[in-house]
C-alpha cells in the first residue's frame, strides 16, 4: 500500500470521526438518538475504561478495539478516531493554507519522558484515590468535548437563532429560536485557555500536546512500540534527506540517527507520502529482524518521584481552599441567616457525588444532551476536584420528570444507565422550603409557583392566614428535580431550594390518594 | 352504521341553550357586544370532546360567526405540561385538532398555535399530541419558549400588572380563541379561561409575586379572546395543575363554550363543585 493512500484512509476516517462527534456536542435539537451517541462516542479510549470499569458490560468495549488496534497498527486512535486530534491536525492544515511557505517546518524533538510518564500516572493515581479530576483536564476527547460544548455549540445556537429570527420576520415559524439558559463563565475560561493552549501547541509543534500531554496518548504510544506494523527507515533505501523529520507533526523521526520513537508517531503517514524514495516505510515488525532501536524501558528515578509527591500535595491544598470558598446559596435576605447549598446537586444515575466525581471526565456531553439544560458545568460547587463536572443548574433550568438523556449518552459510566421509572423516585437531592423569603409570608397573597411544577406534590399547599395556602415540603416524595427552586418568583433570594444528597436515595411513590372514583350521570342537567 | 354516526345520534346535547339563571347573574351578564348569536354560553356533555363541539359551535351560529374568511387565527391551548392526554394536564389534542379543522372551514387563512410551557417545551408539545394534532389539522405550531417571540404590551386598566411581554402570534391574528383545560390548580385553586392566559405572556414570575389573583384579572382585560372553549372532557381534580397520576382524573366528558371569559370560568367552577365566589381573580375579574 502507498503512503499516499494510507494517508488518504487517515483523513478520510478522521473526518467520520470528527462531524458526527462535534455535531454530537452541537445537537441543540436532539437529533441524534441516545443509541446513535452512544455509538458515535464508543471508541473513545478514556470514557470506555471508565464506563467499563463501572459496569463492566459489551456496552464499553470500546478501548478493548483500541489496544487491539493499537497493538496491530499503532497508534491509529491518535491519528484518526481522538477528535482532539484531528483538531490539531486541523490546525497544522490551516497553517499550512495560510503560510504556504513555511511547509516541512517540524525537527526531531527529544522525548520529555519524565513529563510524560508523570502525565500518566498522576492521573491513574488519582483516579485510584478517587477523583476524576485529572483525567477530566487531561483525556482528548473529554478535552475536545469542552471545545464543542463551549464554542461549537453556541455558533450552532447562533446560525439556528439567525434562520429563525429571518422565519419569524416572514412570520413563517418554520425555525424554532433556542436560548442558551446559562452561561457559566470560569468553565468556560478555564475551556478557552485549553483551548489557547492545545491550539498554540499545535501550531508552533504539531502534536505536541499528544506527545508530552496526553496521558492516552503516552499509554498508547507506549503499547504502540510492541505494534505489528510500525513506520521504519530501511537504510539501503534512505537517501538521509530529512524531509521524513521536517513533514513529521509527531517531532519523532531522528533523521540523522535514521531512527523513529514509535511511542509518539501518531500514524499520519505524512513521512510515507513525502519520501521521495521509499526509504520510509509501514513494516510489519515481527517475526522479522528490524532495525528499529527499542527505546529504553520505563524506568521512575527520584525526581519523578518527588515531583509526584510535590503535586500530590498541591491538589490536596487545593482541595481544602476550594471547600473554604465553595458557592455561598440562593437564600441571603438581610433579615434571615444566610443559607448555604453544602452539595450541589449530581445527576440521576450518579448514585452519589463522590461516586459522581470519582468517574466523571467532564466531556460535557450530557450538558450538550440536557433538553432542558439543567445541567451546567460546575466550578467550584463539588469542590476543588469535581471542577468542571456538570451539576444540575436550578437557577437555569429543573431536571424533566419524564426523561432520563443524561444517563443514556453518558460515556464514562459517571452517570448510570438508570431505568425510567426508579428514575422518577430517585432522590438527588431535598427541596428545603425558607419561609421568611416566601411571597405568601411576605406579601400575604397566593403564589405556589413551586407546588404548581412540583411533579410529585412533595411541595403542596397547605391552609395560611385567612384564605391564603402556603408551600410544605414532604421529604418523602421529594427527588430533588429543582422545578420548585426555578418556578421559585421571590427575588434575588429563593424561598425554596434543592440541598443535594450526598448519596442519592429513594423517594416514596404518592399514593396516599386512592383512584378518583365518581358516578357521572352524563343526562343530568348542569350545576348553572 | 359507523362509529362516528353512532356517537352523533347518541349524543346528549343536555344544556345547549342555557339561559343564564338569576343567582350567576353577576358573572353572566357581561355579554360581549360583537355577540351575532342568541347565546354567550353553551355548555354541552355524554360525548367525545370534538364531537361536542360541533354541536357547541352550531349552537352558537357556526364558526362562521367567529373566523371570517383569510384572516389569521391564533389558538391558545394549555400544552403547559410534559403529560399524555389521559392525565389532563394539557387541552384535549382531539379538540384541538377539530376547533382548527372549523376555523379552516369557515375560511381562515391560517391557524397559529403556540404556549409558553412550564415543562420542557418540546416534550410539552410532542407528548401532548396536541403538535401532532396541529400539524395534521393544517395548523400552524409555534415556539413560546424564547423572549423575542414577546413584546410589550399595556394593560391599561390593570391595577397591578400595567404592562406585559405578550406572544407576537397573538398580537399579529385577528382572531384569538382561547382554548384552556379545566383542572385544580395549586395557587389559584382552579385554571380555566383566565388563568389559560399566563400561557401567553413571558414574565410569569412577576405575576406570581405581584398578586396573582389580581394580575390573572388585570390581564383578562387586554384582549378578550373571541372565543373560550373550556375542555372538560378529562378533568383533573386534584394534584394539579400538573398532576401526579392518571389517578388524580375523572371524566366529565363535558365542555364550555362562550364568548365571555368570566361566564366560561364562573360555569367551569360550578362544574368542578366550587363556588366561582371561591375563586379569587374570578370574583375580582367580575367587578372589574
Amino acid at each position: 500500500m502507498s503512503g499516499s493512500f494510507l494517508r488518504k484512509i487517515r483523513i478520510i476516517v478522521s473526518i467520520i470521526f470528527f462531524i458526527p462527534t462535534t455535531f454530537l456536542f452541537a445537537d441543540i435539537f436532539s437529533f441524534i438518538p441516545p443509541y446513535l451517541s452512544n455509538g458515535i462516542v464508543y471508541l473513545q479510549f478514556a470514557p470506555s475504561v471508565l464506563k467499563f470499569i463501572a459496569l463492566l458490560s459489551v456496552s464499553s468495549f470500546g478501548f478493548l478495539i483500541i489496544l487491539i488496534l493499537t497493538i496491530l497498527f499503532g497508534r491509529v486512535y491518535c491519528s484518526s478516531i481522538c477528535p482532539l486530534g484531528t483538531l490539531q491536525d486541523f490546525v497544522n492544515w490551516i497553517r499550512g493554507k495560510i503560510k504556504r511557505s513555511d511547509k516541512r517546518r517540524f525537527e526531531f524533538l527529544n522525548e520529555q519522558k519524565t513529563l510524560r510518564l508523570s502525565l500518566l500516572i498522576i492521573p491513574i493515581l488519582v483516579f485510584v484515590f478517587g477523583s476524576s479530576l485529572a483525567i477530566n483536564l487531561l483525556d482528548p476527547y473529554s478535552i475536545y468535548g469542552r471545545f464543542a460544548g463551549n464554542f461549537f455549540r453556541p455558533i450552532m445556537v447562533g446560525l439556528n437563532n439567525i434562520a429563525a429570527f429571518v422565519s419569524d420576520r416572514f412570520k413563517l415559524y418554520a425555525v424554532y429560536g433556542y436560548d442558551l439558559k446559562a452561561f457559566t463563565l470560569i468553565p468556560f475560561i478555564i475551556t478557552t485557555a485549553f483551548f489557547v493552549f492545545v491550539v498554540v501547541m499545535s501550531w508552533i509543534k504539531g502534536r505536541l500536546y499528544c506527545n508530552t500531554v496526553c496521558p492516552v496518548g503516552t499509554l498508547l504510544g507506549y503499547i504502540s512500540k510492541f505494534s505489528l506494523f510500525k513506520i521504519v527507515i530501511k537504510n539501503e533505501d534512505c537517501l538521509s534527506c530529512g524531509i521524513c523529520a521536517k513533514e513529521c507533526r509527531a517531532n519523532c523521526i531522528d533523521s540523522d540517527n535514521k531512527t523513529i520513537d514509535t511511542s509518539r508517531c501518531v500514524m499520519c503517514f505524512d513521512c510515507l507520502t513525502n519520501c521521495p524514495t521509499n526509504g520510509i516505510v509501514l513494516d510489519r515488525t515481527y517475526f522479522k529482524h528490524s532495525n528499529i532501536q527499542s527505546s529504553n524501558h520505563v524506568n521512575l528515578d527520584i525526581n519523578k518521584r518527588s515531583f509526584l509527591f510535590k503535586s500530590s500535595v498541591f491538589l490536596i491544598s487545593l482541595s481544602s481552599l476550594a471547600a473554604q470558598i465553595q458557592k455561598k446559596i440562593v437564600v441571603t435576605k438581610p433579615s434571615t441567616k444566610p443559607v448555604f447549598r453544602k452539595n450541589a446537586v449530581s445527576p440521576p444515575g450518579s448514585v452519589s457525588i463522590d461516586k459522581f466525581n470519582g468517574k466523571c471526565t467532564a466531556c460535557h456531553l450530557c450538558v450538550s444532551a440536557c433538553p432542558t439544560q439543567v445541567l451546567q458545568p460546575s466550578f467550584l460547587e463539588y469542590g476543588f476536584l469535581g471542577m468542571l463536572q456538570p451539576r444540575m443548574d436550578n437557577i437555569a433550568s429543573f431536571c424533566n420528570f419524564d426523561c432520563k438523556i443524561c444517563s443514556d449518552v453518558c460515556p464514562t459510566g459517571a452517570i448510570l444507565p438508570i431505568d425510567l421509572e426508579k428514575k422518577k423516585l430517585t432522590q438527588i437531592g431535598k427541596a428545603i422550603f425558607v419561609k421568611d423569603n416566601c411571597i405568601v409570608q411576605t406579601q400575604k397573597t397566593d403564589c405556589g409557583a413551586c407546588s404548581e411544577h412540583c411533579p410529585t406534590k412533595a411541595v403542596h399547599m397547605i391552609p395560611f392566614e385567612g384564605k391564603l395556602f402556603i408551600p410544605e415540603t414532604r421529604d418523602d416524595y421529594c427527588i430533588g428535580c429543582g422545578a420548585c427552586e426555578f418556578a421559585c418568583p421571590t427575588k434575588p433570594y429563593k424561598a425554596i431550594y434543592v440541598e443535594g444528597n450526598r448519596e442519592h436515595k429513594l423517594a416514596k411513590k404518592n399514593v396516599e390518594q386512592k383512584k378518583l372514583e365518581e358516578k357521572i350521570n352524563y343526562k343530568e342537567e348542569f350545576p348553572f | 352504521m359507523d362509529r362516528r354516526e353512532f356517537l352523533k345520534q347518541s349524543i346528549t346535547v343536555t344544556a345547549a341553550s342555557v339561559t343564564i339563571p338569576g343567582i350567576f347573574g353577576n358573572y353572566f351578564a357581561k355579554t360581549s357586544k360583537i355577540l351575532p348569536a342568541a347565546f354567550d354560553l353553551v355548555a354541552v356533555k355524554g360525548g367525545e370532546a370534538d364531537v361536542m363541539f360541533d354541536d357547541a359551535i352550531k349552537a352558537l351560529g357556526g364558526m362562521k360567526n367567529f373566523v371570517k374568511s383569510n384572516q389569521k387565527v391564533c389558538l391558545k391551548p394549555n400544552i403547559g405540561w410534559d403529560v399524555s392526554p389521559e392525565r389532563a394536564g394539557n387541552t384535549n389534542p382531539k379538540l384541538v385538532s377539530r376547533v382548527i379543522k372549523h376555523c379552516f372551514d369557515a375560511g381562515a387563512k391560517e391557524v397559529l398555535v403556540f404556549d409558553h410551557t412550564c415543562d420542557n417545551w418540546r416534550r410539552c408539545y410532542s407528548n401532548s399530541g396536541i403538535e401532532k394534532a396541529v400539524k395534521d389539522a393544517g395548523g400552524k405550531i409555534v415556539s413560546g419558549d424564547s423572549e423575542n417571540y414577546y413584546q410589550d404590551v399595556s394593560v391599561k386598566s390593570g391595577k397591578k400588572l400595567t404592562n406585559a411581554k405578550v406572544h407576537e402570534v397573538l398580537l399579529d391574528s385577528n382572531v384569538f380563541i382561547n382554548m384552556p383545560i379545566l383542572k385544580s390548580h395549586s395557587s389559584t385553586r382552579l385554571t380555566i379561561a383566565m388563568k389559560n392566559l399566563m400561557g401567553v405572556v413571558w414574565d410569569r414570575g412577576y405575576w406570581h409575586s405581584n398578586d396573582l389573583h389580581q394580575c390573572i384579572a388585570d390581564y383578562a382585560t387586554y384582549r378578550k379572546p373571541d372565543l373560550n372553549i373550556v375542555d372538560a372532557y378529562y378533568v383533573m381534580k386534584r394534584n394539579g395543575p400538573r398532576g401526579v397520576s392518571v389517578d388524580d382524573v375523572t371524566t366529565l366528558k363535558s365542555q364550555i363554550v362562550s364568548t365571555d371569559m368570566v361566564a366560561a370560568d364562573a360555569a367551569a367552577a360550578k362544574l368542578f363543585g366550587i363556588e366561582p365566589d371561591e375563586i379569587s381573580y374570578i370574583k375580582i375579574a367580575n367587578a372589574m
